[in-house]
């Protein structure tokens, strides 16, 4: 009789699942293609600031960042500061990504996404500008 | 002979059902990690942690979540 054998072999199932979830206390971030996104987005810190500050480039709300006054910008320089902007959001989308991938899941990669995004406006200075749920911009 | 028959399927049923119950255990998103993990890039990547940013005094180390 495969009855109680089968059963048992379900439980354990059940529970060693079970048992993986509790242990995910923290995300793991400590993977190099990780770290070589951080270090590549602070160094273009840099250059994004005096635009948060200036208020050319605003917080998205899906987590990117966007040019929100273009007008803020000298005509000389859009080209580059759309570049910034590309250049940033590409490796916002690849961050969320790996980090997704870095913990086994990539299905949550839209969640980090939308934690990122809540984090990011939350923990901008003030003066800079975010979108609000409705997509607004909004100054900090 | 019969009843072992429903046994058996009763058994399958019980391992279809607590295959789903890992399923749904699984899809579990750690927010409270996330938001931690979050925290932890933004610190780097915007400089937050090292004293000198003056713009970004923070308020208390402990937030409620």
């Amino acid at each position: 009789m495969t009855f109680p054998g089968f059963l048992f072999v379900s439980v354990v199932a059940a529970l060693g699942h079970a048992a993986t979830a509790l242990a995910q206390v923290n995300l793991e971030i400590n993977t190099p293609a990780i770290a070589s996104l951080q270090a590549s987005m602070q160094s273009r810190h840099g250059q994004l600031a005096p635009l948060y500050a200036s208020g050319a480039v605003g917080l998205t709300r899906d987590g990117n960042v966007a040019l929100r006054d273009a007008s803020a910008v000298p005509l000389a320089q859009r080209q580059q500061v759309n570049a910034l902007i590309a250049a940033e959001n590409q490796d916002r989308a690849a961050l969320y990504r790996e980090i997704a991938r870095a913990n086994g899941r990539p299905e949550w990669e839209q969640d980090i996404r939308a934690t990122f995004a809540q984090r990011w406006i939350s923990r901008a200075a003030p003066g800079w500008y975010y979108q609000n749920p409705a997509g607004a911009w909004v100054r900090k | 002979m019969r009843s072992q028959r429903i046994a058996a399927r009763l058994a399958g049923l019980a391992g279809v059902a607590a295959l789903a119950g890992c399923v749904t255990i699984n899809i579990y998103f750690p927010a409270a990690a996330a938001e931690k993990a979050a925290d932890r890039i933004i610190d780097e990547v915007w400089q937050l942690k090292e004293g000198g940013a003056p713009a970004t005094v923070k308020p208390a180390p402990k937030e409620t979540k």
